[in-house]
């Protein structure tokens, strides 16, 4: 499905400044792990090396090796750049990426069995506009096999909330 | 023959029906999940593994779980193979050199000819590997009985520098990508002195990072957010095997014979070597092109073109298992999530294994031979049904992965914030896979971390801190500089560039 519209193919953000952005991240990183590693100790007790001895090497690393890719990352000529990612492909990612998120904290709140249900119908409804009983179908269904896979045949409980109580199934 | 004889008493375990019935569900499983995109070997296996944490407590349990596992492994080989040939899509990055002359040949109507080719050129890799396996890894884990912590840091070291003499990314984001995985391990209780490390305070970070949450966000979320980039709709070659065109192609298929050692040597070798599947289907495809007669029309969907990839990324895929079993070092991430794996079962990979845990490492061994046998059978006859699974429309098919996923990372630990937590890795992992961050050594490292730092300081205690300890015999000091020299590789290889005035060295 190629993405409609004007402007779809518009560089969301450039390549550069996601090099840019990630190699800030890890450079955040690193000097979280190299600060954490010296208040513990970086350096040789009585016993033997202390708790941060190796994190603090491998907080410096990080540091080092983002210092790298940060400069290599600010040398590419801004007009060369290309697209990280297009608008068109951010609005497909970000049309998955919001919902999983929700998801994730409905799943802290309902129990994963409502939770799913909800998701995967609004998926079929809103992105595969599926009638209202194939949506249900569906989604119900699966939801019947994931129970019978994982609280039956594994015996692996699952997060449950109020539908699930109501239903007499926790 | 002391080999011969365990591989028999291995046969005897794995044959049983149980574990037959466990190799054909694996199997099965493995093609789906290797058939679906967002779904690999490595975070099928880490969604997996928790459900066979009860399995493995029971008596001869652990193995039955290995077997369920690696032949899920095994399937996800097979069932990369299918989407490249047919979807030009492919579903591992293994199988990228596949499509390169896979697709065409479906497009030419030629579908079944070149998927019989692949399953059955996988078949041969993996057997050859198998064999390797068997007669190698006894001689392997023999000779590590006499390592001590400083010989097994170096093999790690050995592992990690691989990575950035061989990789294809730039070698500091290599590094950095591999550090955050060391980072990421270091979190929760230090194992040695039991002081708390980087948790500031929170109590979800006790326990440290699970890799297991880790694999399935930065694979599974990752790869489902990348695929969405492409769109939603996937249009495919139909596909269609009888046993007519088996038999054909089984014809033709010897023709190739120097093909299929070459790409077997290739993938053994890179296999064992932490290079993994994908480097080594790429060079076996460019080896074939360039000693074939018919090397310039590779690309056209020529059956040689299929059968040298995926020959040596079979092959590399099951040696991978070599160093796993017998050092405790695994050769690819799904490797790696296998290791962790029999970690969490309560078993320590490494040489003691061939000693305490014969029945586990020879009926591991038997079941590859018949999980490969068992793989081959499933997709020749269920190709249609497989290819079936891709023609789901993807507005069903991806949230019902994502809950997969959900699902998954929390039974790892009961807990909602690793659920979280695999949201947290998507997002990571997508954008690592688009700035070329490679993701396998992050896994490794995440896997690895805590043992590496233990044997680490075990052998940097016994010297009381001076570092010439990898140093101090042949074997760990060869060890040592090869580490070193793959380390500083690239940079070698740069400045050889630059003396030669090559101008292509030079990029902004």
């Amino acid at each position: 499905m190629s993405a409609g519209g004007g402007g779809e193919e518009r560089p969301a953000f450039s390549q550069k400044s996601a090099e840019l952005a990630v190699a800030a991240l890890f450079l955040v990183f690193g000097a979280i792990v190299v600060y954490d590693s010296v208040r513990l100790g970086s350096g040789w007790a009585a016993d033997g090396p202390k708790p941060g001895y190796f994190p603090f090497y491998v907080g410096l690393l990080i540091c080092i090796a983002s210092l790298v890719n940060l400069v290599a990352a600010l040398r590419v000529p801004r007009a060369r750049g290309k697209a990280f990612v297009e608008v068109g492909q951010l609005r497909m990612v970000l049309t998955v990426l919001i919902p999983t998120a929700i998801y994730a904290a409905l799943v802290t709140w309902i129990g994963i069995y409502t939770a799913s249900f909800l998701f995967i119908g609004f998926f079929m409804r809103w992105l595969g506009k599926y009638a209202w009983w194939k949506v249900v179908v569906t989604s119900a269904a699966t939801m019947v096999v994931f129970y019978v896979v994982f609280e039956i045949w594994f015996k692996v409980p699952l997060p449950k909330g109020i539908v699930e109580r109501w239903l007499g199934l926790d | 023959m002391d080999e011969l004889q365990a591989l028999a008493h291995g046969f005897a375990v794995a044959l049983s029906l149980k574990n037959v019935a466990l190799m054909f569900t694996g199997v099965i499983l493995g093609v789906i999940i290797g058939v679906l995109p967002g779904l690999g070997g490595a975070n099928g296996v880490a969604i997996l593994l928790p459900l066979t944490f009860g399995m493995a407590q029971t008596p001869g349990g652990d193995t039955s779980a290995i077997i369920l596992l690696s032949c899920i492994y095994w399937g996800a080989l097979f069932g990369g193979a299918i989407t490249s040939i047919l979807f030009n899509i492919p579903g591992e990055p293994w199988s990228v050199a596949t499509t390169f002359d896979g697709y065409p040949l479906a497009q030419q109507g030629r579908a079944g000819t070149a998927l019989t080719a692949a399953f059955t050129s996988s078949f041969v890799g993996a057997f050859v590997a198998v064999l390797v396996i068997t007669f190698l890894s006894p001689v392997v884990a023999n000779f590590a009985l006499e390592f001590g912590p400083p010989e097994f840091f170096a093999v790690y070291l050995l592992t990690f520098c691989a990575f950035v003499g061989t990789s294809k990314e730039p070698a500091f984001k290599t590094i950095a990508s591999m550090m955050l995985g060391f980072a990421l391990a270091a979190v929760g209780t230090d194992t040695v002195t039991g002081t708390l490390r980087l948790t500031f305070g929170s109590t979800h970070l006790l326990t440290g990072f699970d890799f297991l949450v880790a694999v399935i966000g930065l694979f599974g979320i990752g790869e489902i957010l990348l695929t969405l980039e492409e769109g939603l709709e996937f249009r495919g070659a139909k596909a269609k095997i009888d046993l007519r065109v088996v038999l054909e192609t089984w014809k033709e298929l010897p023709r190739y014979w120097l093909t299929s050692i070459r790409s077997s040597a290739v993938g053994c070798f890179m296999g064992i070597v932490p290079g993994g599947a994908t480097p080594a289907s790429f060079m076996s495809y460019g080896v074939a092109r360039r000693f074939s007669k018919d090397g310039n029309k590779f690309g056209t969907g020529m059956v040689e073109g299929v059968v040298a990839p995926e020959t040596a990324a079979h092959a590399a895929g099951t040696s991978a298992l070599l160093p796993m079993i017998t050092l405790g070092v695994p050769g690819s991430p799904t490797a790696a999530v296998l290791l962790g794996g029999l970690m969490i079962w309560g078993l320590q990979p490494g040489p003691l294994l061939f000693i305490e845990k014969k029945d586990f490492v020879w009926g591991l061994i038997a079941s590859m031979y018949l999980g490969n046998i068992a793989g081959l059978i499933v997709v020749l006859t269920c190709v249609p049904l497989f290819a079936a699974i891709l023609r789901v429309p993807f507005s069903v098919i991806a949230p019902i992965i994502i809950v997969i996923c959900a699902i998954g990372s929390f039974t790892v630990k009961n807990a909602m914030f690793d659920v979280w937590m695999m949201v947290v890795f998507g997002m990571l992992g997508y954008a690592f896979k688009k700035l070329q961050y490679p993701l396998a050594p992050l896994v490794l490292a995440i896997v690895l971390g805590d043992n590496a730092e233990s044997s680490f300081r075990q052998a940097i205690l016994g010297s009381q801190g001076d570092l010439a300890i990898f140093f101090s015999n042949k074997l760990v000091g060869f060890m040592t500089t090869l580490a070193l020299i793959l380390l500083f590789w690239p940079l070698v290889s740069w400045l050889i560039g630059k003396m030669r005035g090559a101008p292509s060295g030079k990029s902004g």
